[in-house]
């Protein structure tokens, strides 16, 4: 946690196996590539394709998940604003995507004892956003753009092109949790 | 027989004003609320914690710069209105007109658009409906007050029908659970609003009142005043903190409100607010 203060570690998207097994809960990130944004309804339609041997809207052995739905774009604007959505209300479908190739999601709040059994078990990593700055946010986005599932509106699937997004490692493939560890750390027992 | 003046008030007034108030509360956080945030941020003793409270600051200047919304998730449009009983409301009704207000709030004023059909999901389109509470009060003005409620937070809340026996010690331990259930999930700093009393529906609705408090205003009843100190101080120590990543401050404050309730109930809501605590009120 001292070092948190200290300089990110820059990744380029998709994170290779070896990046992934190299970070540990605590780590401070950049994030520059692409992200898809998923949310409450689009994960149930991935899953439904998945259960069905369909073919997704989406490679999930490169993508980078993105729990968010971003505010309509004003005129001259990338983007609007665009932040995380806590991420716990994937979670009943979240091992299944796992199972399936997806190695790397961003959102923010804690996930299931079994989303996190996945991330351990096929190396995968969970990064936390901070919620709520999403006018900041969206001036990490350089490109926007619907790729499936149009008529969810806000919670359809966008191809964002990310730039020195910053996050920090929750979950890592180690099976350690960042929100227990500090909360832990931070935490005075109370009389 | 004295003479009762009444105010004719033109529903379109009451459109326009609905209107302006979500778009301002959307887009410029309350100064109370930046305030109490710029003094966490000098109390906050995690270094991330601090760095976490600072970039939320931070978005706040930007959302007010670039009328930009302050978070992404800009809310199930909540509004208080408080019709004076000496006021007739002309051209339409008061639902339609608070609805059309927030209709255009929300498309003209780039905001998302967050309401769906509870079963099917299908978005309406438009973030109506609103949740309207009205009130019959003295005088011959409305007072609206528009509180866009982010999900995240709404999601951690909860409600719990205690016993009499449970007592004071029952609520602080109810409250203290539904904080530390929520964990990082709500977007700490929050701040937490308690309604104790009347009905299930009642507490609810005083949990939510309780949230348009400024922080640290303390209640004006000294057994509620109490009770929000020593819950401000247990919740703080849980270690939550900032974003979830630990630290000193995991809540900007503990606001209570309490009304009588029946001789075999003692019920108790705990609404969670984001950090993006957004209201903005007219009278008109």
């Amino acid at each position: 946690m001292s070092k948190a203060a200290n300089s990110p570690r820059r990744f380029d998207l998709p994170l290779t196996a070896q990046m992934i097994s190299s970070l540990r809960a605590g780590d401070m990130v950049s994030l520059s590539g692409e992200v898809y944004t998923a949310r409450d309804v689009a994960h149930r339609r991935l899953y439904e394709a998945l259960s069905k041997g369909e073919k997704l809207p989406l490679d999930l052995k490169t993508a980078t998940i993105f729990y968010a739905a971003p505010a309509p774009t004003p005129p001259g604007k990338i983007i609007g604003s665009v932040g995380p959505t806590t991420s716990y209300r994937m979670d009943a479908f979240t091992p299944a995507l796992i199972e399936h190739g997806l190695k790397a999601m961003i959102g923010k709040g804690s996930r299931a004892p079994e989303v996190i059994e996945a991330i351990k078990k096929y190396g995968a990593v969970y990064f936390g956003a901070i919620g709520g700055i999403a006018a900041l946010s969206a001036k990490r986005v350089a490109k926007a753009e619907i790729v499936a599932y149009e008529d969810l509106g806000p919670e359809a699937i966008r191809k964002l092109t990310i730039v020195d997004f910053p996050a920090i490692v929750i979950n890592d493939a180690q099976g350690n949790d960042l929100y227990l560890s500090a909360r832990e750390q931070w935490r005075i027992a109370s009389k | 027989m004295a003479e009762i003046k009444i105010r004719e008030i033109d529903s379109k007034t009451i459109t326009q004003t609905v209107k302006k108030l979500f778009i301002d509360a959307n887009t410029n956080l309350g100064d109370d609320v930046v305030c109490s945030l710029q003094d966490a941020v000098g109390r906050e003793e995690s270094p991330l914690g601090k760095q976490v409270l600072e970039k939320i600051v931070e978005n706040a200047q930007i959302a007010r710069q670039e009328k930009m919304p302050i978070c992404q998730d800009t809310g199930l449009a909540v509004v208080f209105v408080e019709i004076g009983q000496d006021v007739h409301i002309t051209g339409g009704n008061l639902k339609d007109a608070v609805n059309e207000g927030v209709r255009q709030a929300y498309q003209e004023g780039f905001l998302r658009k967050s309401v769906c059909d509870p079963l099917t999901r299908k978005n309406t389109q438009d973030n109506t409906p609103a949740v309207i509470h009205t009130e019959i009060v003295a005088g011959d003005r409305i007072k609206i007050i528009a509180m866009p409620k982010g999900g995240g937070s709404e999601n951690m809340s909860a409600a719990k029908m205690l016993t009499p026996a449970a007592g004071s010690e029952g609520i602080k331990k109810f409250v203290l659970e539904t904080v530390e259930n929520a964990g990082p999930n709500p977007c700490p700093p929050i701040m937490v609003g308690v309604g104790i009393g009347g009905s299930l529906e009642e507490a609810c609705l005083l949990a939510k009142k309780a949230l348009l408090r400024t922080p640290g205003e303390k209640s004006e009843d000294a057994r509620l005043a109490q009770m929000e100190k020593e819950l401000y101080e247990n919740i703080n120590n849980l270690g939550i903190g900032p974003g979830g990543l630990g630290g000193r401050i995991t809540t900007l404050s503990v606001s209570m409100e309490m009304l009588p309730c029946h001789i075999a109930s003692l019920p108790v809501a705990v609404n969670i607010q984001c950090h993006v605590a957004r209201h903005k009120e007219i009278i008109i």
